[in-house]
């Protein structure tokens, strides 16, 4: 599916993935019908499709929020689909970056306690945490608010807290849901530049978008229309594929 | 860049959700302070009531143990008039006989010590001052059973009874009224038409409270001892008193035996057998058997019940508390909705939001648990100040209070801190397991579109 991209190493794979929702008592509504993709390392995949084509369902399940009806979704290396709850928190939590529309920070943390939150789910908190959390603050440019609270802040300043909170654990996918939606065109555009600059240093992202020139700044664009895929769109940059991992100019985001 | 201190293990774990849980619980400080309170009143209320309980069956127990949990007393009781009241006799015979004593002595081979004693009212002279005593013949060892200290001069002697001598030893109070200036060692007291030597003052001694309705409630103020052998030869059995316009006589030979056993496994057989005996002689029931021992286990069990009911009491205040916290989380959790969506999108289970809320709950609850303890040591000095402030408003109403009541010295119980402290914490996880059940098992998905 994936030919004109040199065969790489797959973070992610969903086959004919399939959710169904039940409205009332007999009316079976596709959410999703048998959907099938791969995400190489180093992706940068952009969803799109009208309210109601799917686009949110598949993000949730690619982000195991959600249990897929029927289908497979290999996730590093193993099938997630049918796993419960637990195990589902787990994936999210090691394997899964969320970046969302409205930044969803905790609101009585700071910006350095909101970034490490994740990780105390997976672990102890060690003591190179905290540098490693403040770091990755200044890496997004908010070394100077580390212990500013979220509402400190201005909207594309929390979305960068975001964006630290969501590479903190390492993740093999990156979701990112309308990342650019509640942000003006400028701020969108830093944004996105720091999307860019980590799908770069070889992170692989999913992104949700409605906005064609966002989109367009990913490598391919998936259009879902009632549950399937309508069309699949490769946009030439002009660049060299991004390296494997590290050698980048933003290897700092490894 | 400036770095927290870290810790490790559990123990750093747990500091991490206590400060998450402190941190989100002072968002809304008013509202965890008011849950706060209702955990603290509750805990303040078991303290204060179990140590208020503890307080007067303590002075119940000092009184029974006072008496001894090795002795046996034996009463003589005035029967009901119309029963034995014989139209044909002018004088009242009832009571307990020396014969009694002398065959409880011979018969029973347990009792070590038996103590007899006689007891009237009389007005005790010293010139112009008169008491109205409890005048009371004994012997030696009564003042030891009584537990009597000498404030001046001596206890009454064996010689004192075996010479029939007219001495007296007058208790504190009585010594003050009968000599507000003198030394009264020496002096003579008139009682009757008998002169006494006084040969010692008792020191000051509280009065022991009734128990139930065994036993009354003894002053020893006004007390005038006299040797026993005095006491029969100077007052003798019969005694007339006037009621009612005529004279009554009654003839009484002891008021009181006093037995002792050595081990404390004998009181109750030696009981049975000193009711056994006395049933042989006595036609009518004119004398009660008391075991304080079995006053202490009947104390105990009251006590028992007693801080049962109190912890009921201040259980239910304790539930009001813990229904305080349930409604609080509650809207903490329907608050806080998108907060768990959140956390549950970064990777946290289930368990680690019901921890989460959990640890809230238990911070709230332990908060007021601990608060509540140190009002709890706040009861004596409170009941004090509170106490005195309504005797000094209403002295006339307090002045009828029962002495054990105006007395009374709460004693705060440490099992009742115990308790409380692990009632609150357990208030906090029951009351908050359900607030905390329902925010983790919300649909993240749910959850994060929460507005």
């Amino acid at each position: 599916m994936n030919e004109t991209v040199p065969p790489r190493e797959l973070v992610a794979r969903i086959v004919r993935l399939t959710k169904t929702y039940q409205l009332g008592n007999r009316v079976q509504v596709y959410a999703l019908r048998e959907i099938s993709l791969d995400f190489a390392r180093g992706d940068f995949v952009a969803i799109m499709g009208a309210s109601g084509s799917g686009k949110s369902t598949l993000l949730n399940l690619l982000g195991c929020l959600d249990r897929p009806t029927s289908g497979q979704y290999i996730l590093a290396g193993r099938d997630v689909a049918g796993l419960d709850d637990e195990a589902h928190s787990h994936i999210r939590g090691r394997y899964v970056g969320f970046i969302f529309q409205s930044y969803n920070l905790i609101p009585q943390l700071s910006v350095v306690e909101n970034i490490e939150m994740p990780l105390s789910y997976q672990r102890q908190i060690l003591p190179g945490d905290r540098d490693r959390c403040l770091r990755l603050a200044h890496l997004v440019g908010l070394a100077e608010r580390v212990h500013h609270r979220p509402a400190e802040l201005s909207g594309g300043q929390q979305q960068r807290v975001a964006i630290a909170r969501a590479l903190v654990n390492n993740p093999q996918l990156i979701l990112a849901d309308e990342p650019t939606g509640n942000l003006d065109s400028a701020t969108g555009a830093e944004i996105m530049e720091l999307l860019e600059a980590l799908n770069g240093a070889g992170r692989t992202i999913v992104m949700v978008t409605h906005e064609p020139e966002i989109a367009a700044r990913a490598h391919r664009t998936v259009h879902l229309r009632d549950g399937h895929i309508e069309r699949i769109a490769e946009h030439r940059h002009g660049r060299v594929p991004p390296p494997l991992a590290g050698k980048g100019p933003h290897r700092a985001f490894n | 860049m400036q770095s927290r201190p870290h810790f490790r293990g559990i123990g750093a774990r747990v500091f991490q959700r206590l400060r998450l849980g402190v941190g989100s619980l002072l968002l809304h400080k008013l509202r965890s302070a008011l849950a706060v309170l209702g955990i603290l009143i509750g805990v303040t209320a078991v303290i204060w009531l179990v140590a208020m309980g503890e307080g007067v069956s303590y002075q119940a127990q000092q009184q029974i143990k006072e008496l001894g949990a090795t002795s046996i007393i034996v009463r003589s009781i005035k029967p009901p008039q119309e029963k034995t009241r014989n139209q044909d006799e002018f004088i009242l015979t009832y009571g307990l006989l020396r014969d009694d004593y002398d065959r409880m002595l011979a018969n029973v081979p347990a009792i070590r010590t038996a103590i007899p004693m006689r007891e009237i009212s009389r007005e005790v002279h010293n010139r112009d001052h008169v008491v109205d005593a409890k005048l009371i013949g004994c012997t030696a060892d009564y003042i030891v059973l009584n537990h009597l200290r000498m404030e001046r001069g001596r206890a009454l002697a064996d010689y004192d009874l075996k010479r029939y001598d007219n001495v007296a030893v007058l208790a504190h109070a009585a010594a003050q009224l009968l000599f507000p200036i003198e030394d009264p060692i020496g002096r003579a007291v008139l009682i009757d038409r008998n002169l006494y030597v006084v040969i010692g003052v008792a020191a000051e001694r509280g009065a022991s409270a009734a128990i139930g309705g065994s036993l009354e409630a003894r002053q020893y103020d006004s007390d005038v001892y006299i040797p026993l052998t005095t006491f029969r030869r100077r007052i003798g059995d019969t005694v007339f008193t006037e009621r009612a316009g005529s004279w009554e006589a009654e003839s009484v030979q002891l008021s009181q035996i006093t037995a002792t056993v050595d081990e404390i496994g004998e009181v109750d057989q030696t009981a049975d057998v000193i009711r056994a005996l006395l049933a042989k002689y006595h036609k009518t029931l004119d004398y009660s058997v008391v075991v304080p021992k079995e006053l202490l286990q009947q104390a105990e069990t009251m006590r028992a019940m007693f801080n049962v009911l109190l912890l009921l009491i201040a259980g239910v205040s304790l539930l009001v508390g813990g229904i305080g916290i349930m409604n609080i989380m509650l809207a903490t959790v329907t608050e806080r909705t998108r907060e768990i969506g959140i956390r549950r999108a970064l990777g946290a289970t289930r368990r680690d939001i019901i921890q989460q809320f959990l640890w809230e709950t238990i911070v709230l609850s332990g908060t007021g648990g601990v608060l509540g303890i140190g009002l709890g040591f706040l009861c004596r000095p409170t009941l004090a100040a509170v106490r005195s402030a309504i005797m000094a408003m209403f002295p006339h109403l307090t002045a009828a209070l029962p002495p054990n009541i105006k007395n009374l010295e709460p004693r705060i119980a440490p099992w009742s801190i115990f308790v409380s402290l692990v009632i609150s914490l357990a208030v906090g996880i029951v009351f908050g397991l359900y607030p905390a059940r329902r925010a983790a098992n919300m649909d993240p998905i749910e959850a994060l579109r929460h507005e």
